[in-house]
């Protein structure tokens, strides 16, 4: 059996900061975190309120934000849950932006002022960074996000050409964060709109060829409040946290709309 | 397909949800093709504005003695020619269809009451119908050179003057 020549660990090199013994020599930044506060219970309006951090540039805004919820005041409430930009619970307004707050790094900010974070708009405030989220699931519960076929079970799963997949790929991305919905000012004014995220979500089915109920959908979407709402102010578009085509899946949902009606 | 098209889908509703006794959920479904219309008409009469807008521009302030021409005259010239009138008639209710509903969407977009909208609505409608109703009666019965008016009222090409 040959003898195997272990290497010395002191063969990899570090560049200088890096390793366990260098974490000191990262540069930190003091940052200023404005959040919007409101606690129903107490306040009759929301307000401001500064926290002043020491971060690295490579945190993100959620990092800032349990340090003031573990380090500095517990009082401070938002969701998240991942924290990797898979579940959607973190979207809030970042520096007057919808973003999630897992997927923004503070270098990507500007540091030298405060960042302001608010909860999302449109949506109700239930305590500080929490909204309620209910009117935006029922929009996504009317479309019936879910897969029908009448025909009969097949044997063995249902096949689909990879053109087919092609036409509804990008409206899968979707992980119901609301960052597009409550970005849209048609959404803000009374809530009625469905809303681009419900839109997406029915696209998704509309456009899959193995799904039998995508004129049901489209019926539902040809409503007073449904897809003829969208004004194409592409908001929902820049705000998508997986960077969806927003705006032109509900500009195709109107075409399919308008070529099952004339 | 076995699912009937015009089916209401009801839909599972965890909750009324209130703030100082509002509804802010989704309120129940107000389906018909009346909104698809509005979003084709809008487009449709956009196109057709252009050519009937820069066409009566065109006719107006460039051809011949160009703006120099324009006056009493040569407005009563041109609704004497029924194709013109068609033109403008075209041009006025394609114009008030559209800038109406552009009005009405907005209106839609930025009333946050019920009543405010409704109240808004019933004079942009109001006011709308009018104008087009001026509009109409003035293209169809312009009459240049009327009977009877005093001589030194009318125009210098007509007749009784």
């Amino acid at each position: 059996m040959a003898e195997y020549e272990i290497p010395e660990a002191e063969s990899v090199k570090l560049f200088e900061g890096m390793g366990g013994d260098g974490a000191d020599s990262i540069p930190t930044y003091n940052v200023t975190v404005r959040v919007r506060r409101y606690n129903p219970e107490f306040d009759k309006e929301a307000y401001w309120q500064d926290y002043e951090l020491e971060m690295y540039r490579t945190d993100r805004v959620l990092d800032a934000l349990h340090k003031i919820k573990w380090e500095l005041d517990g009082s401070v409430s938002f969701r998240r849950s991942c924290a990797h930009g898979v579940c959607g619970s973190d979207a809030m307004r970042i520096n007057g932006r919808n973003r999630l707050a897992c997927k923004t790094l503070l270098k990507d900010l500007d540091m030298s002022k405060p960042i302001t974070v608010e909860p999302i708009k449109g949506l109700p405030c239930e305590k500080d960074l929490i909204v309620d989220m209910e009117p935006f699931f029922q929009a996504y519960r009317e479309i019936m996000p879910f897969f029908i076929n009448d025909s009969n079970e097949p044997e063995r799963e249902r096949l689909q050409s990879a053109e087919d997949r092609e036409r509804f790929d990008d409206t899968t991305k979707c992980i119901l964060c609301a960052a597009c919905t409550s970005s849209c000012p048609v959404f803000w004014t009374d809530g009625q709109y469905f809303g681009p995220s419900a839109i997406v979500n029915a696209h998704r089915f509309i456009f899959d060829s193995r799904d039998d109920a995508g004129d049901l959908r489209l019926e539902i979407l040809n409503d007073k409040e449904g897809v003829w709402r969208c004004r194409t102010t592409f908001n929902c578009t820049e705000a998508c946290p997986r960077g969806i085509q927003i705006t032109k899946a509900i500009a195709e949902v109107k075409q399919a709309i308008l070529q099952r009606s004339l | 397909m076995a699912i009937p098209l015009k089916s209401r889908v009801s839909t599972p509703r965890l909750r009324d949800n209130k703030i100082d006794g509002v509804k802010y959920n989704r309120s129940s479904s107000k389906r018909n093709n009346f909104e698809m219309f509005a979003w084709l008409g809008m487009r449709v009469s956009g196109v057709l504005l252009i050519v009937l807008i820069f066409g009566h521009l065109f006719v107006n302030l460039m051809v011949g003695d160009g703006i120099k021409a324009i006056d009493f005259g040569f407005v009563g010239g041109k609704w004497a020619n029924p194709f013109w009138q068609v033109w403008d008639l075209l041009l006025l209710w394609l114009a008030m269809l559209h800038g109406t509903n552009g009005i009405r969407v907005i209106i839609d977009d930025y009333a946050e009451k019920d009543s405010v909208r409704a109240w808004l609505k019933i004079i942009l409608f109001l006011a709308s119908a009018f104008v087009l109703l001026v509009g109409t009666l003035t293209i169809f019965t312009f009459e240049p050179c009327p009977a009877g008016a005093s001589p030194d009222l009318l125009a210098s090409f007509c007749s009784a003057r």
